[in-house]
């Protein structure tokens, strides 16, 4: 009798066995290396599968170069992921390659996305289709070493409000050797991090013009504004000196390093200056113009259901997007990362908005722009090249700002094809 | 191997009645087969594909479609491609006889000397062994402008003003052949060394017999006898800047190329017209450009070298 | 080497302070070699706020940034991927690349000629021409992200091919033909007789593939995705990029990546540096 009853659990349990082994349903993610992404997606997935035991989560990374190329290769090989993190800049792409479905309207209904995400969703909008939902969205600010402005004299308490406050500070906290070498930069100057976002959303438009019109496959820069713009810029290095292209290699890398006074960088550096401990820092809204007009550039990843989940994986997949939507994964991913919420009621909560980092991203995001990207790593290739022709090249403004407009515009009309 | 040692092994069989002759092609063909294949897929066959895709407008996305010879149209007509091909020959024309000159002398010199010779050799070999891609980590490093950069802090302690290295279009390609010289002159000097060795001591015993100066001996012996060397050294090197890549890509991870495209060689437009802007058609017109001109550099310089 | 009996004829005083001029700039120049090096060693012993003072020898010198890296894990997954890979591929090489060479060496048969001149004009073949087809047919058969799709394109070379054919050349027919007297079978010949008697060139051949892949980089990066399937130098590359531009920690990695092969070298320099004189002699 003994023996049956063994016998008999054993089967039981052997039978237990297959059954969740039959029911777990692995989708794969995929997202790029940042550190503390991965580690707030890691957190994400765990307290998904512990409220989802029947579905496993891989998550899987690699670096952000050639991001598009990996997963649409991967895809096409019928070995890519389920849900797939993109910018939303490359949704056409992602698209024309069948590489992302729909989101089907009856696990998230547009109207709700409209209700509740900031209007920056709208760029994952094509017809009446959403493509993908964001956990996250980013926006610009100023950071600023308190250390240094104290050093200098300056008021730690009371940064730039405007383009002249900023350029007068700047050249308080520059430091030079006797060579007139510059060893610690009042302002980041680096086109290949935020600076190209800051010049075509930002600066462009505080000087009466606009980056870009019909949609954002005109270049419109190529005027007085973009001029005053771009010479603005320039200036900084040239001029005024107060910064270097290159200098310490990145400027995040100067700001870290305590080399350089400020600069101009996103909610998800916030992560990597936290761990600055050899200065206090702050951070504050993008200077406003003499006028008062400010402006902001505001971007997100997406995350979106491919082509290759179907049956059960994709049922799993939308669970899996619907909770890395939800308000408690914003949470953590804020945390984490130092992103901002991409809902708003999320975002704007009274503690978030009077928070003395937060509250200054989140002030931007409200009179923020999108730049409906066509080749984001092109356009922003050619903001360095024409900021690199004055810089280096000693070549006009003028001149350059005419050839970058003229390479944008051929790269906009390329992928229009 | 198998299938031969099995018929082997049947008695009386096809092969018993083969004579020596034929079994020797049996085994040689059965050596070989494995072998073919692998040469016919892994090499032949992609060529013939190479060819074909740089005709074609496939991207990763899309299938391909024959577009007859508009990927070669479109890059005559690229001002990208020609300062991209300037600058591949520029990686070339200075670096092969550079990293040639100097390592002749090195070893021509090293060669003399026995105090501490393998220790010596080691020292200039050592660069030859490291991973081209963590190297070219350091060098980036070492071209910062101050207060981190080695070599502009150096400069400053001798109140040389610093210079822009990576940033200038004129120093930057410079800059980024140096790790790829510095890395290859150990080989370069083992091979001289080897040359060197190789020419028999009587020849210079007779010379001396006949009273020829040390400059006249190089100029007479040494160097007609190191033509062998020679014109090895110079193919192996001048492929080898033709496709420097590693150094470029990762010395200045930014703006891969820049600055204004000023150190970009022509594998790296390759990799970034294939797998950044994934125009793999375009990508394989240019592919098939690099092999024309590998090929036209290589029998130009064994031709040159041969006549002399 | 008898070359220094031609300094014999000339008076001591005039050779002498030229020979010590050139031993002491050929030093020196070594020494210039090795300090990017020295320096890539030194900043892996400091921590971030020693980075910026550029003295060789650190101050308090800490293996934090070693333990720091090594603990997470990933380049230690790096090394081994890269060695795995060096090692089969190495492997390949050295027994196909000899047996096709010996066989182009040493049979009689009609169509040899061409099927030397056809692997030989491989080599005029540069790698990047064929990268893009590789892609292609590493995507329909499933093998990016793997390490077959790293090794597959090297497992077999022209220039291997080329080097063992020389070596084989020279090995003389009499021997061959006393062990097919004895009736040993063709396979056994070469692997029992006439392997042994090229070791050098084996040991040459095993040295360059081995170190090829080892430090290979631009397939690598192509045809891998996950982070788990790096080699090291990809590994480095991505690891440095998302470092942020930490010197101390990016110059740990190349550490990492390039003390194997230097610490090899110093073990089998002798047999290292004539495989390198062979290959060239040769090649």
């Amino acid at each position: 009798m003994r023996f049956r009853h063994l016998l008999a659990s054993v089967a039981l349990g052997v039978a237990a066995l297959a059954a969740t082994g039959a029911k777990a349903v692995e989708i794969e993610y995929w997202q790029y290396v940042f550190d503390t992404r991965v580690k707030a997606m890691n957190q994400l997935i765990a307290k998904f599968q512990e409220a989802n035991p029947d579905i496993k989560v891989k998550q899987t990374t690699f670096p952000y170069a050639d991001y598009q190329t990996k997963v649409a290769a991967a895809i096409l090989a019928g070995q890519g992921p389920d849900v797939v993190q993109l910018f939303y800049g490359w949704t056409d792409n992602f698209i024309a390659g069948k590489m992302i479905r729909p989101l089907r309207a009856e696990a998230f209904p547009a109207a709700d996305i409209e209700r509740d995400f900031f209007p920056i969703i709208s760029a994952m909008k094509r017809g009446n289709d959403y493509y993908g939902l964001p956990t996250a969205v980013r926006s610009l600010a100023l950071f600023y070493n308190k250390k240094a402005f104290k050093d200098a004299g300056l008021d730690p308490n009371n940064p730039p409000k405007n383009l002249d406050e900023l350029v007068a500070a700047a050249e308080k906290t520059t430091k030079r050797d006797a060579s007139g070498n510059i060893v610690s930069a009042g302002l980041t100057l680096d086109m290949a991090g935020q600076d190209h976002q800051w010049w075509r959303e930002v600066l462009v438009r505080q000087y009466g013009g606009v980056p870009y019109t019909d949609n954002d496959t005109k270049v419109a820069y190529n005027d007085e504004a973009g001029l005053k713009a771009l010479t603005f810029y320039t200036d900084l290095q040239k001029k005024h000196k107060v910064g270097q292209v290159g200098f310490m290699d990145e400027g995040q890398a100067a700001f870290r390093a305590g080399l350089a006074a400020m600069t101009i960088d996103g909610t998800f550096r916030l992560g990597s200056f936290n761990t600055i401990k050899g200065f206090e820092w702050g951070v504050t809204e993008l200077p406003a113009n003499a006028q008062g007009v400010r402006s902001n550039y505001a971007s997100y990843f997406a995350n979106a259901i491919t082509t290759k989940a179907d049956g059960e994986k994709l049922a799993a997949a939308e669970k899996f997007l619907t909770y890395v939507s939800s308000p408690e994964a914003m949470k953590i991913w804020m945390d984490v990362v130092g992103e901002l919420p991409a809902r708003r009621a999320a975002a704007l909560t009274p503690e978030n908005t009077a928070h003395p980092i937060y509250g200054p991203f989140l002030k931007g995001l409200e009179y923020s722009r999108t730049t409906l990207f066509k080749d984001e790593a092109a356009q922003r290739q050619v903001a360095i090249d024409m900021a690199n022709r004055v810089l280096i090249g000693g070549e006009d403004p003028k001149a350059s700002l005419a050839k970058a407009a003229e390479a944008e515009q051929a790269i906009i009309d390329r992928a229009k094809r | 191997m198998a299938t031969i040692a099995q018929r082997e092994a049947a008695p009386g069989g096809l092969w018993s009645r083969m004579s020596l002759g034929q079994k020797q092609v049996m085994w040689a063909w059965g050596f070989l087969a494995v072998p073919l294949i692998f040469y016919a897929v892994i090499r032949f066959w992609p060529t013939f594909q190479a060819f074909y895709l740089s005709v074609t407008d496939w991207t990763i996305t899309r299938p391909a479609s024959f577009v007859g010879l508009e990927n070669y149209k479109r890059l005559l007509a690229d001002p990208l491609f020609w300062q991209v091909f300037r600058n591949t020959f520029m990686y070339l024309i200075l670096g092969t006889p550079i990293s040639l000159g100097i390592s002749f002398v090195v070893a021509y010199y090293l060669d003399r000397v026995r105090f501490m010779h393998a220790f010596i050799r080691a020292l200039y070999f050592l660069p030859f062994l490291t991973t081209a891609a963590a190297m070219a980590w350091v060098w980036r490093w070492f071209y910062q402008p101050v207060p981190i950069g080695v070599i502009n802090d150096f400069l400053a302690s001798f109140g040389i003003p610093q210079q822009p290295f990576l940033r200038s279009t004129t120093q930057a390609l410079p800059a980024v052949l140096a790790p790829a010289v510095w890395a290859g002159l150990g080989f370069q000097i083992i091979i001289f060394l080897a040359g060197l060795r190789a020419i028999p001591v009587t020849y210079y015993e007779a010379a001396r017999i006949d009273g020829l100066s040390e400059g006249a001996i190089l100029r007479k012996i040494t160097l007609p006898l190191l033509k062998p060397t020679l014109v090895f050294l110079v193919v192996f090197s001048s492929i080898g800047f033709l496709r420097i890549f590693d150094q470029v890509y990762n010395i200045n991870s930014n703006d891969p190329g820049g600055p204004l495209n000023s150190t970009k060689p022509l594998v790296l437009m390759i990799y970034q017209t294939a797998f950044s802007s994934y125009e793999m058609g375009y990508a394989a017109a240019q592919t098939v450009v690099l092999f024309m001109i590998l090929l036209v550099i290589s029998l130009v310089q064994l031709r040159i070298m041969r006549d002399r | 080497m008898s070359k220094a009996a031609s300094f014999e004829g000339l008076p001591m005083s005039r050779i002498r302070p030229g020979r010590i001029l050139a031993w002491t700039l050929l030093f020196i120049g070594g020494v210039i070699m090795v300090t990017p090096l020295l320096f890539m060693l030194s900043t892996s012993l400091k921590d971030a706020s020693q980075v910026y003072d550029l003295r060789v020898i650190p101050e308090t010198p800490t293996l934090d940034n070693y333990i720091e890296i090594l603990g997470d894990g990933r380049f230690t997954r790096w090394f081994v991927n890269s060695m795995i890979i060096a090692v089969i591929v190495t492997l390949s090489n050295v027994f196909f690349d000899s047996l096709v060479g010996y066989t182009l060496a040493k049979f009689r048969f009609r169509g040899r000629y061409i099927v030397f001149v056809a692997i030989l004009s491989t080599l005029m073949i540069p790698t990047e021409m064929l990268v893009l087809p590789w892609y292609l047919m590493a995507s329909q058969f499933g093998w990016l992200d793997s390490y077959w799709g790293i090794m597959f394109p090297g497992m077999m070379t022209a220039f291997g091919t080329f080097l063992m054919k020389q070596f084989f050349e020279g090995v003389p027919d009499d021997f061959l033909e006393a062990a097919r007297i004895d009736g040993l079978n063709e396979f056994t010949i070469w692997w029992k007789i006439a392997m042994p008697l090229v070791t050098p060139a084996l040991s040459a051949l095993a040295i360059f593939t081995f170190l090829g892949n080892w430090t290979a980089f631009f397939w690598p990066l192509i045809v891998t995705t996950s982070a788990e399937l790096y080699t090291l130098p990809v590994g480095l590359s991505s690891f440095a990029v998302e470092q942020s531009i930490q010197w101390e920690k990016i110059m740990t990695g190349a550490s990492i990546a390039t003390l194997p092969t230097l610490i090899i070298f110093l073990f089998l320099q002798r047999y290292i540096v004539r495989g390198v004189m062979l290959a060239g002699l040769k090649g």
